[in-house]
């Protein structure tokens, strides 16, 4: 029996079809971040899959551009920027920051900010008068009714 | 203010939800008649990219940027282990008969299966380029077969599309498109 | 024949769905108690009818009767029993038939037990359920049908099913999310007949209420359970991808968790009614939405039912008419729903407003996310893709307030907090020192790092704890002495401390998988070993593993810690016969209370060693366990003795 420390800087990846890609790094970092960017890049003709786990064979290629890329010491913006110069903006799953795209933030945040203004208001108003909950109200022999119930209860 | 305004200022609050429920649905009934996996390319408007290919038929011979330019052209990214290019290749054939010049691009393929493919089809390239490891396509936008991007005689692409050629597409936009290539 | 029955069952159905939406509505109107009575009866046969429908369609998958087109899409004879029923639901036509018997099932079930609730109102909210069963029906005979015949072609073996449904998720799963999805239907026809009526009074939370929080429990559980599916299906050790079928049930979940509270406070208080109706139109609405989103093909994701564009096209119409005519109702009608009382700026009734609030930030975060890219792209502006980093970012942001408020809320009074506010100030000081410190200690001893992101996230975590137990405390002891208070406390306070503790393990399985999960990717051969997390994997053989319907490979590894041993771990790849497009993996997981250990097999290499993946996931069973929590809170809060049928004597009077 061979016994053999497989070293942390052999690496491969596959997806769910385990199709094998092999790679070496030269640091902890480089694989990181070669992780990083194929979780954040998107195959461009799979049906929602990040480079990671597709096994299309453009998935493949991709990934294999990918890393030597990050061999050659590329940063991330770099590797992102390549990739969407050649396939636009939907090869990333950030989106970019855009009027066109400002919604995503400022939409729930205008959201945030209204709902604080009519909290903030509504406890200050003053109580309403009117109201269609006279049928609310008990009778005399329903309060006693509901007297004798919690007496009960309270056995 | 009066109560008559402030109760219709609370309707007209009370119709924000429906109003942009409204919206939302127009955009969802476009999206129904959409195909939601076609993508745009990024290279309207831009210079094809430096690349180096060895010719399909004569290895020895290699291409670079310049086939691609000199008259308007289509390119055409085909391989034999698409279906849809099979479908496509023998209008192709027609079109290219007509007059019409396409540079064609075997993507991520075996040398021998697309010669003999062309053999038996016939050959519709006037150039044809071979990228078996797929990087022009990469370096093209390319994500799947076939796709043809029209180019003018600069090397400008002026246009991409996705999917077959067919009497019926060709007829109603592309043609027009590539005549407008200068 | 026998399928053609199941056909005239569901026709017949959808015909008495025509009844209960007509015939109890304008009893209602007119006031004729024959008319409001038949509701009851006509509830009851249409669940009959479905039931007798979906048993037709399974009985046809249990006996292979290939001449059902959807039985020969879907099923296959080598497929196991429990397989060829779950793979009734496997496809876009008999999940919809689960969807509409599921709808039968909640009808019939509000028919039946709604002993309290005054039969005019009840006949209301059962022709608004029937109206929305003829939504369904219709969808499913005009352009679904199952039960539709492949004669006179008759093939001599089905396609299989989907080699990734076949697993127990597949039994359990869309049921459950059926049951939330439809169950939402329930307050959805309660705040409907409500606004119908042109009045709300407090009641009607009440009544609501149970119905409400029965569907987020199923719900809640539905996505736990499919998120840990996905898990130890899939191979690449994620529990969630904000997909947009993922999304599509998120949304309705976020809305009904607002809903449940608001509803609380409704009933409790008397206020928020007119929010409480919007949120259950939403919620509904949110599922309707999700059903068109995966079934249209107008969003692309692994997830969808095949699509085509008529089948989008009548269910966008069903949509526009359910949410658009409610929201319409809502707009018209809404000015006769008034909260009465008033709260302070300090008080429960603010902080819940304000999480609800949040709640429904973080809904539009997400449906915004999941529309955005089409609407982009419909505009001419581009593609965009909105995905994990995106979501998990502002998820995070969303968190700290929420968490915050949340651990406030239950220990702040009704409507106004007292004048000296010193002792919950300092009380809630202790509180967010303890939880700041636990959240620093922890990862320093048992981890080798200590990243601001985790230690966030397991401060949030710890604070809701600790304001949990301290409320449970005070709680207790306010009249009492602790042992015999603790007793005294009602079900419904156990409810909310297992819901918002649910979500404190949430936040620690996220906190720790997120931020300390190892992942290697590795080539070994038999004999081979790797440490790493204090553990040893050991590769010790390679062998056939084949089943009834697959052959493959599996690989056997020796687990130790520490140079103890642990345990031992097999890994298998599947052939499926007669789907022969990939291998599928069956990870190994050895599952424990502090971590997962998961190893994944891939293909063999060139030189014969083979591709392992290996993951340690720490803590990432408190995901699922967090939600398993919060159902079994929500089911507590139903169970209360409030729901219980005490007032046979009140139903009678009236």
């Amino acid at each position: 029996m061979k016994k053999l420390f497989v070293l942390m800087t052999l690496m491969l990846s596959f997806s769910v079809a385990a199709v094998i890609d092999v790679y070496d790094f030269e640091s902890e970092e480089q694989e990181a971040l070669f992780r990083t960017l194929t979780a954040e890049l998107r195959c461009p003709k799979c049906q929602n899959n990040n480079l990671a786990d597709s096994n299309a064979s453009l998935a493949k290629d991709m990934r294999t551009k990918t890393y030597h890329m990050v061999i050659e010491g590329k940063t991330e913006d770099e590797i992102v920027t390549y990739w969407i110069d050649r396939f636009g903006n939907f090869v990333l799953y950030k989106p970019p920051v855009t009027l066109g795209t400002a919604i995503l933030w400022v939409g729930p945040g205008l959201f945030v900010i209204l709902g604080g203004i009519i909290i903030v208001r509504n406890s200050r108003r003053k109580v309403r008068v009117e109201t269609d909950d006279s049928d609310d109200e008990l009778t005399g022999a329903e309060k006693d009714r509901l007297a004798k119930i919690l007496k009960d209860s309270e056995k | 203010m009066t109560n008559d305004v402030k109760k219709k200022k609370q309707l007209m609050t009370r119709l924000i939800p429906l109003i942009v429920f409204l919206c939302v649905s127009i955009f969802l009934y476009i999206g129904l008649f959409r195909d939601a996996t076609v993508l745009e390319s990024t290279f309207i408007g831009r210079p094809v990219p430096e690349f180096a290919l060895n010719d399909l038929v004569e290895p020895e011979l290699q291409h670079d940027k310049s086939v691609l330019s000199g008259k308007p052209m289509l390119l055409n990214v085909w391989a034999t282990w698409c279906p849809t290019c099979y479908a496509e290749h023998k209008y192709l054939n027609e079109l290219a008969e007509d007059g019409v010049y396409i540079v064609g691009m075997n993507y991520k393929d075996d040398r021998k299966k697309a010669l003999r493919w062309l053999e038996e089809l016939d050959n519709p390239y006037k150039i044809s380029l071979y990228d078996p490891d797929g990087m022009l396509g990469l370096d093209l936008g390319v994500y799947g077969a076939p796709e043809t991007f029209f180019i003018d005689s600069k090397g400008i692409i002026q246009y991409k599309h996705v999917g077959d050629i067919n009497p019926r597409n060709w007829n109603g936009e592309l043609k027009a498109v590539y005549e407008q290539l200068k | 024949m026998i399928p053609e029955i199941g056909h005239f069952s569901l026709i017949v159905a959808t015909a008495l769905s025509f009844l209960l939406a007509i015939y109890p509505l304008i009893g209602a109107k007119i006031n004729h108690p024959g008319m409001i009575n038949s509701a009851k009866p006509l509830a009851i046969m249409q669940f009959l009818l479905m039931s007798l429908s979906f048993a037709v369609l399974t009985y046809a998958f249990a006996t292979d009767d290939f001449s059902v087109g959807y039985v020969a899409t879907n099923s296959n004879t080598l497929l196991p029993l429990q397989y060829k029923i779950s793979a009734v639901w496997g496809g876009h036509e008999g999940s919809l038939l689960l969807w509409s018997l599921t709808l039968a099932i909640w009808t019939a079930a509000v028919a039946v037990f709604s002993r309290g609730i005054p039969k005019v109102a009840l006949a209301r909210v059962l022709a608004v359920m029937g109206m929305i069963a003829i939504g369904f029906n219709l969808f499913i005979l005009l352009t679904s049908n199952p039960f539709d015949r492949t004669l006179p072609y008759l093939p001599l073996d089905g396609n299989d099913l989907n080699p990734l449904l076949q697993d127990v998720g597949l039994i359990f799963h869309p049921p459950m999310l059926y049951m939330g999805y439809v169950g939402f239907s329930v307050a959805f026809a309660f705040a409907i007949a409500a606004l119908m009526a042109g009045r709300l009074d407090s009641a009607w939370a009440r009544w609501s209420r149970p119905w409400t929080l029965v569907a987020w429990v199923f719900l809640t559980a539905g996505i736990a359970l499919g998120s840990w599916w996905a898990y130890y299906e899939l191979g690449w050790g994620g529990w969630w991808f904000w997909d947009p079928v993922e999304n599509s049930s998120f949304m309705p979940w976020l809305a009904g968790t607002a809903l449940i509270h608001s509803l609380a406070v409704s009933e409790k208080r008397g206020v928020f009614k007119s929010w409480t109706v919007l949120l259950s139109i939403s919620a509904f609405s949110l599922s309707l939405l999700g059903t068109f989103l995966v079934r249209s093909g107008v969003l692309v994701s692994v997830h969808a039912f095949a699509s085509d564009p008529a089948r989008g096209l009548f269910i966008l119409a069903f949509l526009i008419a359910v949410v658009g005519g409610s929201l319409l109702l809502y707009a018209v009608k809404g000015s006769e729903i008034k909260s009465r009382g008033k709260y302070g700026l300090f008080s429960r009734e603010t902080f819940l407003l304000v999480n609800n609030v949040l709640l429904i930030a973080a809904l539009l975060v997400v449906l915004i996310g999941t529309l955005l890219p089409l609407v982009h792209k419909e505009l001419g502006m581009g593609s965009i893709s909105i995905g994990v980093p995106f979501f998990n970012n502002i998820f995070f942001y969303i968190m700290i307030p929420f968490a915050i408020a949340l651990g406030v809320a239950p220990l702040l009074r009704w409507k106004k907090q007292e004048a000296d506010l010193r002792p919950l100030f300092i009380q809630l000081a202790v509180s967010a020192v303890a939880s700041i410190v636990l959240a620093i200690a922890i990862p320093a001893i048992v981890a080798d790092s200590i990243k601001i992101v985790a230690v966030v996230g397991l401060a949030l975590a710890f604070w809701v704890i600790i304001t949990s137990v301290l409320e449970v405390y005070i709680r207790a002891t306010h009249r009492h002495s602790f042992a015999s208070g603790i007793t005294k406390l009602g079900r419904s306070h156990w409810a909310m401390v297992l819901g918002h503790v649910g979500l404190a393990m949430m936040l620690i399985g996220i906190s720790a998988t997120q931020n300390y999960k190892i992942e290697k990717d590795l080539r070994m051969v038999p004999g081979d070993e790797v440490v790493f997390a204090d553990y040893l994997f050991e590769f010790e053989r390679i062998g056939e593993a084949n089943g009834s319907n697959y052959e493959g490979y599996k690989a056997v590894f020796n687990i130790s810690k520490n140079g103890k041993f642990e345990t031992v771990m097999h890994a298998e790849k599947r052939s499926y016969f007669a789907q022969r497009s990939m291998p599928m993996t069956e990870a190994a997981i050895d599952w424990g209370v502090t971590r997962d250990l998961y190893i994944a097999l891939g293909e063999q290499l060139a030189d014969d060693s083979w591709a392992i993946r290996i993951y340690y996931e720490p803590f990432i069973r408190f995901i699922w366990w967090g939600g398993l929590v919060m159902s079994i809170g929500g089911l507590l809060a139903v169970s209360d003795r409030r729901y219980r049928f005490v007032n046979k004597r009140v139903a009678k009077a009236q």
